[in-house]
């Protein structure tokens, strides 16, 4: 049998070399090139339309780029032949998608045991009650979210039990898309604080998509910039602030940018470690 | 390799001393659980020697540890500190499953809850055909135009689109009775009463009912489906703030295309299934199709023609009225479209059938023979 990843090994979990992704006459992607660092929260951002969601579905293989590589822990999912390593790369990342996408027959706890029984099926069930309720105390979910179905949660408990089932093989690497995205802004604070305090945690590398100023102060670590079918910067927020591309220029000293900025700095924070 | 995760543990005065060792993660667990339970009193868990740990890992310690109230956790790295820390307090309020209940109780519980939704279902589907009523009624009153454009939408769906399938079926089915038909009469050497079975039962039943069957799983289900997505996306709800009726702009012409189109397509059904008897007539029994249409005006009483136009349109109308009703009814999620599509088409061919076996006794009873 080949040998397993070993992620703390690596200094950079995901790097995309020359991606290109192209949808009939649409070139959404072209000669992309980014680095995660392992441990660090990157944000994406970029507007509307600038290919952030296709970015990571290339990187997760939901999306087969038209050209170019992805790599994850040293491997590309596409040259991967072998079933077995493919599921030893997949159990590495928890995705959480923007609407969740819980699966609505199952109960929040089922929710998060689906991950654990597909890759560990010998896991006795007490065990695996207890994972479930650990999971559901970790994302800050009430007590009695576990027996609820999808469709009895509210719009941030959805979100909140998305990051559970993310969550629930430990993986190394998180993907987020747009996790504060519908939120009210007390609830997306909590939750750019649970994002935080989880990464702090478990060590993870956050691979996060965004819209929101506030997440990106509060908790990412880098930020790329998503634009002209390209990363056209990455770097920590002062660092792209002192770069003259008008977009990001644009977007860091709008009237949000500046407002979140304002914000963020009475309150104190570092928006680096 | 990675290592597994292991422990081993030598006996104290005060307890066992375990030391784990190893990878304590969620892939490398195996059967350590287990195998630590059985260990006996712990006073101390030793995770100095331990590779790499994740939540998993740390929950098992914490469990240990509080199932040994006396057990210490010595010689955690920073990082392992930080998921014991997290994981620390007390997780029993924590539910995973619903409170279980005795079968016979639930058992009672789901026949009641089903006989109570059977019983609102039909007052609901009685209350909204009589709210479609009124607004018929309002709308003729305010001499409203009806939606014209809307209405001949949905007959391309409803009417037009069905055309070829309804055809085939309708043609293979008349093939089918007269060649089954025949296979009995010929015993009788009455091989030309054939004409007689595929003309009459094409006419009377099996055109219109084979139709409203088709009707009900194309466009019934279609009307379900749209309507209980416009619901879930608030289109519904966004029509109705605005001052548009959805009755009026949904509902009506659906009900409408379907009632109008329901006499035209079982007519059409009819002469397709003819079609096809005839085709087997001249080709199985020799029977030439001048023979064959001329029989069948000699049979075929105008009765059976009046029975069909007037049993089609009730047919479409709750054809219509089921669908609509169904997609009405869909709230909070998408599962629910599917279920609610499935009991449009249910309830209408099921109602079809039972009101058709009424209508065969009406007829009957007032000398349509």
């Amino acid at each position: 049998m080949a040998e397993f990843i070993q992620p703390e090994n690596f200094d950079v979990a995901i790097r995309v070399n020359g991606l290109v992704n192209r949808f009939g006459d649409a070139v959404v992607h072209d000669n992309l090139d980014l680095e995660v660092h392992s441990g660090e929260i990157l944000g994406v951002v970029g507007g509307s339309g600038t290919g952030k969601s296709v970015l990571m579905r290339s990187i997760i293989g939901l999306q087969t780029p038209t050209a170019g590589e992805v790599e994850v822990y040293g491997k590309t999912l596409d040259t991967i032949a072998d079933e077995e390593e493919s599921r030893d790369l997949r159990r590495r990342w928890g995705v959480m998608f923007q609407g969740g996408a819980l699966f609505s027959t199952l109960t929040v706890a089922e929710n998060i045991q689906v991950p654990l029984r597909e890759y560990y099926p010998r896991l006795d069930q007490k065990l695996l009650d207890e994972i479930a309720a650990y999971k559901v105390a970790m994302v800050g979910l009430p007590p009695d979210a576990g027996p609820k179905y999808p469709a009895e949660l509210s719009g941030g408990m959805v979100k909140r039990a998305g990051l559970a089932r993310a969550l629930a093989l430990d993986p190394a690497l998180l993907f987020l898309d747009e996790p504060t995205a519908g939120l009210d802004p007390i609830g997306a604070a909590k939750f750019d604080e649970l994002i935080r305090e989880l990464a702090d945690t478990m060590g993870l590398t956050v691979f996060l998509i965004t819209h929101d100023l506030d997440t990106l102060y509060a908790t990412c670590d880098r930020v790329a910039v998503l634009a002209e079918k390209r990363v056209i910067a990455v770097g920590t927020i002062p660092e792209l602030l002192a770069t003259e591309h008008p977009w990001i220029q644009d977007y860091f000293n709008g009237p949000r940018g500046r407002s979140a900025a304002d914000c963020h700095e009475a309150h104190g924070a570092a928006p680096e470690r | 390799m990675a290592a597994w995760a292991d422990f081993e543990h030598s006996d104290g005065a005060d307890g066992a001393e375990v030391r784990f060792s190893g990878r304590l993660t969620l892939a490398r667990l195996g059967d350590l659980p287990a195998r630590l339970e059985e260990v006996g009193p712990i006073s101390t868990l030793d995770l100095s020697q331990i590779q790499r740990i994740d939540t998993v890992g740390a929950w098992i310690v914490t469990r240990a540890a509080a199932q040994h109230p006396a057990a210490r956790i010595v010689g955690a790295s920073d990082e392992a500190q930080r998921l014991l820390d997290a994981l620390a307090s007390d997780k029993s309020e924590y539910r995973v499953h619903a409170d279980r209940r005795p079968v016979w109780v639930r058992m009672l519980e789901q026949l009641g809850t089903s006989s109570v939704a059977i019983w609102d279902e039909l007052i609901g589907i009685i209350g909204f055909f009589g709210a479609m009523l009124v607004a018929v009624f309002t709308q003729i009153r305010a001499r409203r135009r009806l939606r014209w454009n809307a209405i001949v939408t949905r007959f391309q769906t409803v009417g037009v689109d069905a055309l070829p399938i309804i055809g085939l079926m309708s043609f293979l089915i008349g093939i089918v009775i007269a060649q089954q038909g025949a296979v009995q009469l010929e015993q009788f050497g009455l091989e030309v009463f054939t004409i007689n079975l595929v003309g009459r039962a094409s006419i009377r039943e099996l055109g219109l009912l084979m139709t409203a069957i088709m009707v009900a799983g194309r466009s019934g289900s279609a009307f379900a489906a749209q309507i209980g997505t416009m619901k879930l996306t608030e289109e519904v709800d966004a029509m109705r703030t605005i001052g548009v009726s959805p009755m009026e702009a949904i509902v009506l012409p659906r009900v409408a295309a379907s009632t109008l189109l329901m006499p035209l397509l079982g007519f059409y059904a009819s002469i397709c299934a003819i079609i096809g008897g005839g085709v087997f007539a001249w080709v199985g029994l020799e029977i030439p199709p001048l023979t064959y249409i001329q029989r069948l005006r000699e049979i075929i009483p105008m009765t059976d023609f009046w029975a069909m136009l007037i049993k089609a349109p009730v047919f479409g109308v709750l054809i219509g009225v089921t669908g609509c009703y169904s997609g009405m009814q869909v709230r909070q999620n998408a599962e629910e479209v599917g279920r609610r599509t499935t009991a449009a088409v249910v309830a209408a061919i099921f109602l079809v059938i039972v009101l058709d076996a009424f209508f065969a006794v009406f007829f009957s009873s007032i000398g349509w023979n």
